[in-house]
């Protein structure tokens, strides 16, 4: 067991090492920093001046070990573009990012898993169909054409809900929330149905899926044998035995939020992470990239770790055949 | 596997093969592989098809624009779907817009396929560090979608390219990030597969007559691991033809002046407020098609070349 975090901690190392230096490279050697800093027209002497400041004359391992430490110490540099250090500006916009993504998974789990559940013990009722159906359709469409859709549907046809920004926004000194006020509840609303879509189908084909298996294994029928009552066996025996995979596709899935969040957020002009990512991307402002991909790497790791220690504590069989490795 | 098998007996047995017998009896995946061969054929074909050339300056009349699809109220026999605002024909659009998604998304899975593959059989067949380093590079990026990968990727060329960033550049671009986004699939399963094949007797065999370990990667082992690269080819062309647009759509990928399915969406939306919805609708329609028949087909050949779910 010991070895096997061991490994887990190793692999999770390497996934930060190699982020930090894919981000230093871009850094360091797309475009040329000092012309973003000080622009074109400055004279030899200052530039001069300035690449011994930044430190860009120091051999690359040196230059590197110092980017490393800085970013280990949420320190990226300053933005190109809005001359404001990246991290102020990545945490003033992670408050909107995560709201984004904690509502879209409840959504996505709170109506995934009953779907799923429905589709597995009814299989040929028409509801299941068109539950099967929606689904196809969700995991074919992409991301942006849903959320066009919705704004067309909800704001353009009805006018109920605003089709951008987050309403109005409480600022609790560290942290904003659109969650306490009315108009932000209207305007997270299309946004989180839409990052919900492509991680709610997959939650019910998953659920779908393993209930089947469940279904139809030997304790199912004893139980049913027994004559206990349809509702325990299908949720006390079989659900409970679907959610071990169900839990490591939510976790894992979670990092891909606030990846798509990327294009909801763009759709939307949701004011977070990925809206700020997109806009240094198409502005090639460097800092503000490698600060995000830094960010984004560390919660996608600490995520995988976690879904991985949780899985074998959920889990018995698992801990057996790790530890006979 | 025999070498040559009579040309009519192949035939007749490719017929008679469960493969094509389950796919006759699946009305909707021939319904779904009809519809996509009919969308490839009218992108190969729509210079010829396309009843104007959207890109050709001289063939846009500004009187032309914002007329509606030729049901509505306003509609103009001349543009079957209506115009934009430019008086661009939007049917024209669509199909060189289909054409150039297409285009992007295949050339940019073929090189992800051949990456992958390739990649997949050296770490197979080879072992040791060389295998220990792809599959630690495939596991890192695996860590991150593709999307996000296929983001960074234009976002450093962005800022390498500086200003020589053009319409012909960003074609490459977006190739390349697709390629580079889409290869970890292949390599995996490649290898995979590879570990299982190398230690059985024709291999054997082969390394006993003596020939080369690339030979023997590529004529004896690559044959035997075709099946999984089908079934990966079709889902990643379907996630091909999504990133593609999602790129466009996110205006790093095809500029206004040349654009795919996901630019003219992008440039659509805009109009969604004036009650222009036809300029973004049918552009989106085209994509959802698209990208849902592809899947069903992937989704058949899934289950049809996995002799687990039979």
């Amino acid at each position: 067991m010991p070895a096997f975090i061991l490994r887990r901690l190793f692999q999770a190392a390497l996934v930060l090492l190699a982020v930090a230096l894919i981000s230093f490279a871009l850094f360091r050697f797309v475009g040329d920093p000092v012309n973003q800093i000080v622009g074109v027209e400055a004279s030899a002497a200052d530039r001069a001046q300035i690449r011994e400041e930044l430190g860009l004359n120091d051999p690359v391992v040196l230059q590197f070990a110092r980017f490393a430490m800085r970013a280990a110490q949420l320190d990226f540099g300053m933005s190109y573009q809005f001359r404001q250090p990246v991290s102020e500006l990545l945490i003033s916009r992670f408050p909107a990012t995560l709201e984004l993504a904690i509502v879209s998974m409840i959504l996505a789990i709170g109506v995934g898993i009953p779907m799923g559940v429905y589709t597995a013990l009814y299989r040929d009722s028409l509801l299941s169909k068109a539950f099967q159906a929606l689904s196809l359709a969700g995991i074919s469409l992409p991301t942006f054409l849903i959320g066009i859709l919705m704004i067309y549907v909800f704001s353009v046809l009805l006018g109920l809900f605003p089709s951008y920004g987050r309403g109005d926004v409480v600022d609790l000194g560290w942290w904003t929330t659109g969650l306490l006020t009315r108009s932000g509840w209207a305007a997270i609303f299309m946004p989180a149905v839409t990052l919900a879509m492509f991680q709610m189908t997959l939650i019910m084909r998953i659920v779908r899926a393993e209930m089947l298996e469940v279904l139809r294994t030997d304790y199912i029928k004893f139980a049913k044998a027994r004559g206990l009552p349809a509702r325990i066996v299908n949720f006390g025996h079989a659900l409970r035995n679907t959610m071990v995979p169900v839990i490591t596709i939510i976790g894992l899935e979670l990092g891909s939020v606030i990846a798509f969040a990327i294009i909801t957020e763009s759709v939307f002009q949701w004011p977070g992470m990925g809206l700020l990512f997109l806009n240094a991307v198409q502005n090639a402002d460097i800092p503000i990239m490698a600060g995000y991909l830094i960010l984004i790497s560390v919660i996608f790791v600490v995520i995988n770790l976690m879904v991985d220690l949780l899985y074998v504590q959920v889990d018995p069989r698992l801990k057996s055949s790790i530890q006979k490795d | 596997m025999p070498a040559n098998p009579s040309s009519q007996g192949r035939m007749a047995r490719i017929m008679d093969s469960d493969l094509v017998f389950g796919f006759l009896n699946s009305k909707l995946t021939v319904f779904a592989a009809v519809i996509v061969l009919l969308l490839l054929v009218s992108a190969l074909l729509t210079p010829w098809i396309a009843p104007y050339d959207p890109y050709d300056p001289t063939q846009l009349f500004i009187m032309d624009s914002h007329i509606p699809p030729v049901w509505a109220e306003g509609g103009d026999w001349r543009f079957l779907l209506g115009t934009d605002d430019q008086g661009r024909d939007l049917f024209s659009a669509m199909l060189y817009g289909l054409r150039l998604s297409l285009t992007i998304s295949l050339v940019g899975i073929f090189f992800a396929t051949i990456l992958g593959v390739g990649l997949g059989l050296i770490a197979g067949y080879v072992g040791g560090a060389i295998d220990a380093l792809i599959m630690r590079i495939a596991d890192i990026q695996l860590t991150f979608p593709a999307i996000l990968v296929a983001l960074l990727i234009d976002g450093a060329a962005h800022g390498a390219l500086g200003g020589e960033y053009t319409e012909d550049t960003a074609f490459m671009v977006l190739v390349v990030s697709i390629a580079l986004s889409f290869w970890v699939k292949y390599a995996r399963v490649v290898r995979g597969s590879v570990l299982v094949e190398r230690n059985k007797e024709y291999v054997q065999a082969a390394r006993l007559v003596g020939r080369s370990p690339i030979a023997i990667m590529f004529d004896h082992i690559l044959p035997n691991v075709m099946g999984p690269i089908l079934v990966i080819l079709t889902i990643n062309f379907g996630l091909a033809v999504i990133a593609e647009a999602t790129l466009s759509f996110l205006g790093v990928g095809l500029p206004p002046t040349k654009p795919s399915l996901g630019t003219l969406i992008r440039v659509g939306q805009q109009f969604l407020f004036s009650g222009e919805w036809w300029v973004v609708v049918f552009p989106g329609i085209l994509l959802g098609v698209l990208v849902l028949t592809i899947n069903l087909v992937g989704d058949w050949l899934r289950d049809a070349l996995n002799p687990k779910l039979r």
